[in-house]
């Protein structure tokens, strides 16, 4: 049972849009396990790797030649701050995939600086998941994981990797950096899955 | 990297204030009994839950300030925060919280870790370099440790009298102050002065604002240590 505390009253600012254990921020804050790496939009490549091993590999100019969508999403980071609204651009996870021969249930995301995340690949079907290279109407900062990071916002943040260069396809799952660390491995914001056993 | 043990299921427990200590005029510490805490690696944190008499709740992220199984929290107080002042001024000794963890298994310094350490704070990011710094005293380790800390002014900066008495006692051990209000912030020459060479392959830890964390990591790549060596704790702020 939860401890009250008399005292505490906190900001009134409970809202029906933010999953448990979050607070509202209009601010875009960090959260990376290192220096931010630079890489250059002309360098950038996104390479898809299948269990096989066959790999297929787009850059820059094939990602922006590509159909891409605005959307406007609420994100969740797993230090608490959630922030609505977002505005992304991007390309739809699903159209790197549509050529791409696999049996593959899970996929690790890859980034540049070495950071990794698993994910299953139903959750970056369809609707759901973005290889997004614009925010707020700018190209995304190192910061924020420019050039491109991925963007699945109905998972936590860290979900949706910086600096992104690729997916590894593969028939089980395997954990990435913060779930090595004990980091859930779904991450559900909305079942609250921070870490491991949640 | 090599892979950590999978922590269990991280339940909530209650915790009791044993004691609470003044460190600035805006900070405090903490000190909690935690029934079963299990211990911690210097450098994880805990979740800390607040419930108000409504059932309203909230939850923020401190750092394990102590060397385990003491549990201490350093917490700075935000003017404006809703959490903070709480922890920072009201809770009194007798009270109960809920917490969390430890939590983090990779912004972590082991006592069996054999490089030189480099620890740069901005602020309230010291509390999870101090906690480095107590359990390598803790440990007995003779690992050279530097610790470069931005506060604002001598009053704003935490632990100075401990720092003071434990750089005195050991030789192993350099701390240099930057005083941002006077001498403005950290720059790329004092990493470089106070800090270790790159030949030496030390391990750096970064913690605080995150846009220091963001300046200070950026200069120890700029200065050429491996980003694979600078491990980052961002406490928040806009970047
Ligand atoms: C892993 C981790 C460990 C942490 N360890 C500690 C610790 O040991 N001691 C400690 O005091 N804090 C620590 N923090 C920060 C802490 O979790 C809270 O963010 C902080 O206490 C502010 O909470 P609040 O509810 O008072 O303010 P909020 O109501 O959340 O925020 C008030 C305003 O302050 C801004 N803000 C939030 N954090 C900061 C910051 N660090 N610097 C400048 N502006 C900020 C916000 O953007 C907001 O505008 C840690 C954070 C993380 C993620």
């Amino acid at each position: 049972m939860a401890i009250v505390s008399p005292g505490f009253h906190g900001r009134r600012r409970a809202d029906p849009d933010l999953p448990p254990g979050q607070y509202l921020t209009t601010d875009f804050p960090v959260l990376s396990a290192g220096p931010t790496p630079r890489v250059p939009a002309d360098r950038w490549q996104f390479t898809v790797t299948t269990e096989t091993g066959a790999a297929t590999t787009w850059t820059w100019a094939d990602l922006t030649a590509m159909p891409a969508r605005d959307v406007t999403v609420d994100i969740h980071c797993v230090t608490k701050w959630s922030k609505l609204g977002t505005t992304w651009r991007g390309v739809p996870v699903s159209a790197f995939l549509e050529d791409v021969d696999t049996a593959a249930d899970y996929a690790m995301a890859h980034s540049y600086g070495g950071y990794t995340t698993n994910l299953p690949l139903d959750d970056l079907l369809d609707d759901q998941a973005w290889v997004a290279y614009r925010y707020d109407g700018d190209d995304i900062t190192p910061e924020h994981g420019g050039p491109v990071r991925l963007l699945v916002p109905h998972l936590y943040f860290w979900k949706s990797a910086k600096w992104l260069r690729g997916l590894t396809l593969m028939l089980e799952d395997s954990p990435g950096f913060w779930e090595t660390a004990g980091y859930h491995d779904y991450g559900d914001p909305w079942r609250e899955q921070r870490y491991q056993g949640d | 990297m090599a892979r950590t043990a999978i922590p269990g299921r991280l339940t909530w427990r209650a915790a009791t204030v044993t004691a609470v200590r003044d460190e600035t005029p805006t900070a405090r510490t903490l000190t909690l009994d935690v029934p079963g805490w299990p211990g911690h690696l210097a450098g994880q944190h805990v979740d800390v839950r607040l419930t108000a008499p409504d059932g309203y709740s909230a939850q923020r992220s401190y750092s394990l300030a102590s060397a385990s199984p003491t549990v201490e929290l350093t917490v700075q107080v935000l003017a404006d925060g809703e959490v903070s002042p709480y922890l920072g001024t009201a809770v009194k000794p007798g009270d109960q919280l809920e917490l969390r963890g430890p939590v983090g298994g990779w912004f972590v310094w082991r006592p069996t870790d054999p490089a030189p350490v480099l620890l740069v704070a901005g602020g309230s990011g010291i509390v999870p370099l101090m906690a480095m710094i107590r359990t390598r005293a803790a440990a007995g380790s003779r690992t050279p440790f530097r610790l470069v800390h931005s506060a604002r002014t001598p009053a704003d900066a935490l632990y100075a009298t401990e720092l003071a008495r434990r750089t005195r006692d050991d030789a192993g051990l350099d701390v240099h102050h930057v005083w941002s209000r006077t001498a403005g912030r950290l720059t790329v020459a004092t990493l470089n002065t106070h800090g270790w060479p790159p030949d030496f392959a030390p391990a750096c830890y970064v913690c605080g604002p995150t846009g220091f964390v963001e300046a200070a990591a950026d200069m120890l790549v700029a200065l050429g240590h491996s980003p694979r060596l600078v491990k980052t704790e961002r406490f928040g702020g806009t970047p």
